[in-house]
């Protein structure tokens, strides 16, 4: 039983940080229509400015902002130049989002170095609570809560804003959008520098709950996101929440139980998940 | 008088089809102006170069002394342009108020009261207001879009096709739609049911191969059967 618990805690939190970064690139897809492989470096990124800011300033809440607001940044740099001469064309997309992954990620070695750098967890979040002889770490019960602020924080955005609803709109239509008066670029802008601001985010909190930050640590995540969009259903924001926490215990659990199946294991799910509904658990038709 | 909306000897291209060849029109404020011709003629993407959808390569598209040839489409429609297409452009995943409120991009009390004093006329939107349009049906989604496109003080309304793929009986009612804001509002029809098309139009141009090849009344066209048949294929009763 208290295994259980344990798995179902770690499996939530690598749902949670999974979630951060699934959550954007499946808006990014669903919305602008772009297969974007630059999350994975925007997600090492925010690893690194948050262990480089808290080095100079000593805080963590600190450190988390300035990655965000770095990876938002980035974003809107990569939207600008690199992302808007290809909208519409897919193979261009996942060419240069993946070169863009390629020279940012020794970008980051060229800055940092290329051995892991280590990071120690916020102190008042170093602790464990011990219930029924369960060992629980606090930390992962914040990224836990982390995860479900965002998913209430983009709930609303989606459901009960304005830019929410331009964004449900464009989905569907973004031609229709413009006819109505709508500069929907100006959207687009802002998604990607959105959803590039969280991946940053879940970088700079996934640092602490492994130790370090190095190189090569975003690619894992930005493959089970993936899935996870895929999974979920492209362009759904419920499909990439219940994605990542299927994905996150699916995770924790094989990998406790027997380790190399992990692997083979979400990628049976994301199968067997297509095989029955082709659209993914919350999908829509995709447009195109 | 000024036309109100001017096209002189308009191009476009969609990819590396050179679609519009040289469509030429005027528009007079208060007239409604049928767009006719066979299918796969331009007539839609006459409609869509206006707006922008489609860039203008070559000629030149004035509204009421403002020129739109280079202007990006959600420009051009601020500039005073309803636009109702073919597949009514209503969003599924929006509710009919909030299909009506993206609209609204001037957020002032009078586009408030402009969508109240519509919602008035089509009362079937007002009863499935807070529903999602997904659950609406042909007819009510050419309404919505109908509607939507009056929510702003708009000088122009283009309408691509209002009675395709409808029940007869719909289809009295987008006519008898069209007939009542006709009389405040300058509207571009385009259509293919002759009928509609002569009990709203005043005029009309014919498109063929991406050209206007001939304009008139509607009731010089409506006297001439062997123009009908030349132009338009029609078998009329
Ligand atoms: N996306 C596209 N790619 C290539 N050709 C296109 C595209 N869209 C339209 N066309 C071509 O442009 C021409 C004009 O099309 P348009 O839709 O404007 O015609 P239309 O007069 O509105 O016809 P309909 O009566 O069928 O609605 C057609 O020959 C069509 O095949
Ligand atoms: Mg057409």
């Amino acid at each position: 039983m208290h295994i259980f618990l344990m798995l179902l805690i770690n499996g939530l939190a690598e749902g949670a940080l999974i979630f951060l970064m699934a959550a954007g690139l499946s808006i990014i897809l669903g919305l602008l229509g772009v297969v974007n492989f630059t999350h994975g470096v925007l997600f090492i990124w925010g690893g690194y400015v948050s262990i480089w800011i808290f080095s100079m300033t000593g805080s963590f809440p600190i450190a988390i902002i300035a990655a965000v607001a770095a990876g938002a940044l980035m974003g809107l740099v990569f939207e600008r130049l690199f992302i808007r001469p290809v909208y519409g064309n897919v193979t261009a997309q996942i060419l240069i989002t993946l070169g863009l992954g390629v020279v940012f990620t020794d970008m980051a070695r060229l800055f940092w170095g290329p051995n892991p750098i280590p990071a120690s967890r916020p102190e008042f979040m170093d602790g464990t609570w011990v219930i029924d002889a369960v060992i629980i770490s606090q930390y992962r019960i914040f990224l836990i809560v982390v995860g479900i602020l965002v998913a209430i924080g983009i709930n609303y955005l989606v459901n009960r804003t304005k830019v929410g609803m331009v964004m449900r709109a464009g989905i569907q239509s973004p031609e229709m959008v413009q006819a109505l008066g709508i500069n929907i670029k100006v959207y687009f802008a802002g998604v990607f520098a959105g959803g590039a601001a969280l991946a940053a985010l879940g970088g700079a909190l996934y640092v602490p709950l492994v130790g370090s930050v190095w190189s090569g640590m975003g690619i894992n995540n930005q493959i089970l996101a993936f899935i996870v969009i895929i999974l979920g259903g492209m362009g759904s924001f419920y499909g990439s929440a219940v994605g990542s926490i299927i994905i996150g215990l699916t995770v924790a659990f094989v990998s406790w139980f027997y380790p190399p199946l992990t692997v083979y294991t979400t990628v049976l799910l994301l199968l067997l998940v297509l095989t029955l509904k082709p659209e993914g658990l919350f999908g829509m038709a995709v447009r195109n | 008088m000024d036309p109100l909306l001017k096209l002189d000897n308009v191009s476009s291209f969609i990819g590396p089809f050179h679609i519009l060849q040289g469509v030429t029109l005027e528009v007079y404020p208060g007239e409604a102006v049928v767009i006719l011709g066979r299918n796969g003629a331009g007539k839609t993407t006459t409609l869509r170069t206006i707006i922008g959808l489609v860039p203008a390569s070559a000629g030149k598209i004035i509204l009421d002394s403002v020129d739109l040839t280079a202007m990006p489409p959600y420009h051009t429609v601020r500039q005073g342009i309803g636009f109702v297409p073919e597949d009514y452009g209503i969003f599924d995943a929006l509710t009919v108020e909030e299909n009506l409120l993206i609209a609204m991009w001037q957020e002032d009390q009078d586009t408030v009261d402009r969508r109240d004093h519509v919602l008035e006329l089509f009362t079937d939107l007002k009863e499935s207001y807070k529903r999602l349009a997904s659950t609406l049906s042909g007819g009510q989604r050419q309404m919505l879009s109908i509607a939507r496109a009056l929510v702003n003080d708009n000088k122009i309304i283009l309408i691509d096709e209002p009675s395709k793929g409808l029940a007869p009986i719909i289809v009295e009612k987008v006519r008898d739609t069209l007939l009542t804001f006709k009389q405040e509002k300058t509207i571009v029809l385009v259509e293919q049911n002759f009928e509609m098309a002569c009990a709203v139009g005043d005029r009309y141009y014919i498109i063929a191969e991406g050209q206007t090849v001939l304009d008139g009344t509607i009731k010089e066209l409506m006297d001439d059967e062997e123009l009908q048949r030349k132009h338009l294929g029609f078998v009329t009763a």
